[in-house]
Parts: C-alpha cells; sequence; structure tokens
C-alpha cells in the first residue's frame, strides 16, 4: 500500500513493523492542544484502532492550537468532530468516538480495550483517574502535560517503569495551578509536545528500546530549553493504587483529586443541557440575570438547603465573579453531590454571553 | 555550598527568573527550601517537586553541588 510507503522503506520501520501499528489499539482521553495532533498523527500513521473520548464542545477559543477542527465544528462534540476529519485522513483503520466524559465508571472497561493509553487531558484529578486505571489493568500511559510555554511528556506503567504518582505522589492544592483557559498558552506548544506524544506510541508499538520511561521530558518554547529529569518507581505508590481497586468503580473522578473543583465557562454553560444554575449570592446583590432554571441560595445556607440541589441536572454555580461559586462547589462536594461547576468570571461573564445569544 | 536552581513553569513567576545561583550554609533539600521560602514567600504556597543533578529526590535528601530544579505538575493539555 503506497499510503505508508514512507514508513515501510525504514528499516527500522519495514512492512513488520507497519503491520505492528495496524494492529494496535490506541485510546486517546481528550481531543483538545494535545490530543489533536496526538491523532493526527496516529491516523496517519494507520494504527487499526483509535479511541477517542472527550465530553467536551469545540470552541472558537480552541481554534488557536487544536486545528484537527475548523469553524463548521464550533458546537459539536470533540470525539464526533475529530472522528469526522480523522476518517477523511485515513479512512482505512477504526475510529471509535466516545463522546462522554471519563469516570472511574467507565475507565476500566475502556482501558481493557486498549493497548496504550494517551493523556491529553486538562485538568488533574482526570489524569489522576487515567493513572490509577491504567495502573490497573496495566496499560502503559503516554503523559503529555503544557503550562503556557512549557511543556511535559514522559511515559508512565511502562515496563515496570514509574507512573505519574511516583512524580507527583500528592494532587495540587486547589487554585495552586492555573489552566490554559485562565493562563493562556502558546498555541504551536501543544503542537509539539502532542506530537513528541505521538512518536512515543509509536515507538512503545514498534518495540524501540528507547522509550521515554522512568524520565521526564521538559521543554521551553520561549528559551528553547531542554530538560531529562531521571524519575524513580515507588512500590508504595503502586501499591497504594492497587490496593484501592475493589473500590474504584465507587470514587468520583474528583475523589481522585480531592481538591480539584471544576470550572466552567459562560459560554459552555450555556449551551449544557439539563441544566440547574444556583446562585450563591446574597439576595439583593445584582446584577440578575434572566435564566430558565435558577434557583438562588446564598454561600452561609447551602447546606442547610441540598435538598434544593437538583440531583440529576449537572449544576452551574454562580456568584459576582467566580470565588464563592469555588467554596460551594467545594462544599456541594463534600456532601456527595456531584456533577458541579464553578461558573468563570461569575455572573458578569453569564450576562455579558447572554447578550451574545 | 553553590546551587545553580531552575524554576519551572508558574515557579519562574513567583521567583521572577528562570534560574539562578545563590550560596548556601545548609545542604538538605528541606533547608534549601526554606530559605527560598524566606526570600520568595509565595513559593510556600505552590506545590512542586524537586530534582537535584536531574534526579527527581525526596524532600529530606542531603544535597552537594551542582544544580536544583523546582518542577511544579502542569495541568494543561
Amino acid at each position: 500500500m503506497s499510503r505508508y510507503n514512507r514508513h515501510i522503506v525504514l528499516s527500522e520501520v519495514g512492512q513488520k513493523g507497519q503491520d505492528k501499528l495496524s494492529n494496535s489499539k490506541v485510546l486517546v482521553v481528550g481531543a483538545g492542544g494535545l490530543g489533536c495532533p496526538v491523532l493526527q498523527y496516529l491516523t496517519a500513521a494507520g494504527i487499526g484502532t483509535i479511541g477517542i473520548i472527550d465530553f467536551d464542545v469545540v470552541e472558537e477559543s480552541n481554534l488557536q492550537r487544536q486545528i484537527l477542527f475548523g469553524t463548521s465544528s464550533l458546537g459539536e462534540n470533540k470525539a464526533l468532530a475529530a472522528k469526522n476529519r480523522l476518517t477523511d485522513l485515513n479512512p482505512t483503520i477504526l475510529i471509535e468516538a466516545y463522546p462522554q466524559k471519563l469516570t472511574s465508571g467507565n475507565a476500566l472497561t475502556l482501558f481493557k480495550n486498549y493497548d496504550i493509553i494517551v493523556d491529553g487531558t486538562d485538568n488533574f484529578a482526570t489524569r489522576y483517574l487515567i493513572n490509577d486505571a491504567a495502573i490497573l489493568v496495566n496499560k502503559p500511559v503516554v503523559y503529555g502535560a503544557i503550562y503556557k510555554f512549557e511543556g511535559q511528556v514522559s511515559v508512565f506503567n511502562y515496563q515496570k517503569g514509574p507512573s505519574y504518582r511516583c512524580l507527583f505522589p500528592t494532587p495540587p492544592k486547589q487554585g495552586s495551578v492555573a489552566n490554559c483557559s485562565d493562563v493562556g498558552v502558546l498555541g504551536v506548544l501543544p503542537g509539539i509536545i502532542g506530537s513528541m506524544q505521538a512518536n512515543e506510541v509509536i515507538k512503545i508499538i514498534l518495540g524501540f528500546e528507547d522509550v521515554l520511561s522512568g524520565k521526564l521530558f521538559c521543554y521551553n518554547a520561549k528559551t528553547i530549553q531542554t530538560t531529562m529529569l531521571k524519575i524513580t518507581r515507588s512500590t508504595s505508590e503502586y501499591d497504594k493504587v492497587l490496593a484501592s481497586k475493589d473500590n474504584f468503580h465507587d470514587q468520583n473522578n474528583e475523589d481522585f483529586c480531592l481538591t480539584q473543583v471544576s470550572e466552567i465557562s459562560a459560554e459552555k454553560a450555556l449551551m449544557k443541557e439539563n441544566i440547574q444554575f444556583i446562585d450563591v449570592r446574597e439576595h439583593n446583590e445584582q446584577p440578575q440575570p434572566d435564566l430558565p432554571n435558577c434557583k438562588q441560595i446564598p454561600l452561609g445556607e447551602i447546606e442547610e438547603q441540598l435538598n434544593e440541589i437538583e440531583a440529576d441536572d449537572s449544576k452551574v454555580i454562580f456568584c459576582q465573579s467566580g470565588i464563592r461559586s469555588k467554596t460551594a462547589v467545594e462544599i456541594l462536594q463534600k456532601n456527595n453531590i456531584v456533577d458541579c461547576y464553578s461558573l468563570k468570571g461569575g455572573v458578569l461573564a453569564l450576562i455579558e454571553q447572554l447578550k451574545l445569544k | 555550598m553553590i546551587l545553580h536552581i531552575k524554576y519551572f513553569g508558574l515557579l519562574a513567576e513567583v521567583t521572577g527568573c528562570n534560574e539562578e545561583t545563590l550560596e548556601f550554609s545548609k545542604n538538605s533539600v528541606s533547608d534549601v527550601l526554606s530559605i527560598l521560602f524566606e526570600k520568595y514567600p509565595d513559593l510556600k504556597e505552590k506545590d512542586f517537586q524537586v530534582a537535584q543533578n536531574n534526579e527527581i529526590v525526596s524532600k529530606e535528601m542531603v544535597i552537594s553541588e551542582g544544580e536544583i530544579a523546582l518542577l511544579p505538575p502542569f495541568s494543561g493539555g
């Protein structure tokens, strides 16, 4: 087949190597800045089965770096939009799109169907969930993460090498690490880091010796500095995860990273269906947005009024600027109420977005 | 003891530099950190791992001359 000719003529790959790629199954978690280049290169390389899991939709602010998507995909689920574009790139492979959130309920079953898991997520809760689930079903994780101009790449849980928890045993404190939407990111950076992740996936499949396991590669796009840090496997971190096997399914994503509060943008909040807005400001605070399903429960009263919160809906909590709402989400999570988001920028961002509609 | 210290990610914003060379009288990782926390109080609130000569080390480690890197986790994707 001429499609893979440039691989096959490489003596290190050959037809045998190309067949290995065709017989492999790779799951990419998150079709965002990192996931897009990973998906593009793995699809082009002819990985036989590629899974894409992402619950999110394509937003205009994604297009600066998520170059798999175009303007015509705005508002579409990312996993489905990615599958559409990738099918054109390579119709000879199988692409499975999962337009849903990765949870402790579906992670183990899903991971079992794949050989390699790629971590392209944008939050710590999912990163720790991926780490733990991959250890439980013994699959390698190709990890990438970015911050502004800097990126990290590594391969975890590969041939008795270290895991993400061996590097960062404790999930970070709330608010100590910002994400891309708050601080910005150079558009080309996830392209570089994601391409490196795709490279590691291909090396693992081809059985190359120098896989990036036991090492963290750090890259600074601004200073062009690269650093390779050695990571050692911690048996106790592995043991802790293995000991959690029996109650793994009962954990919420937030349990993997207890201090994590999920935030949502006004744009995304208004796109969601089956949603309850909860205004945690005091009764006299202005402005009052015009929202269909909105309950006012001041922050100080929220614990007494938990019965007012609709269990089956997604909950978007807002205040004036997005600070009190984070505390409210923490309180709800402590009371085992899941699917709660703190609205970024508070009521002011919401009113701006409502004006655009 | 003279140490060259590298700050990654948002730690470089806290300290205002990507790297610097400093002299320390004590030599465990935690001693070095407590001196850095005095110099940069906001650093104390941050999560990070410490590497010596490009190897992640525990906070109890005794360190010698060379390079120290403070590495925070990144969540972005």
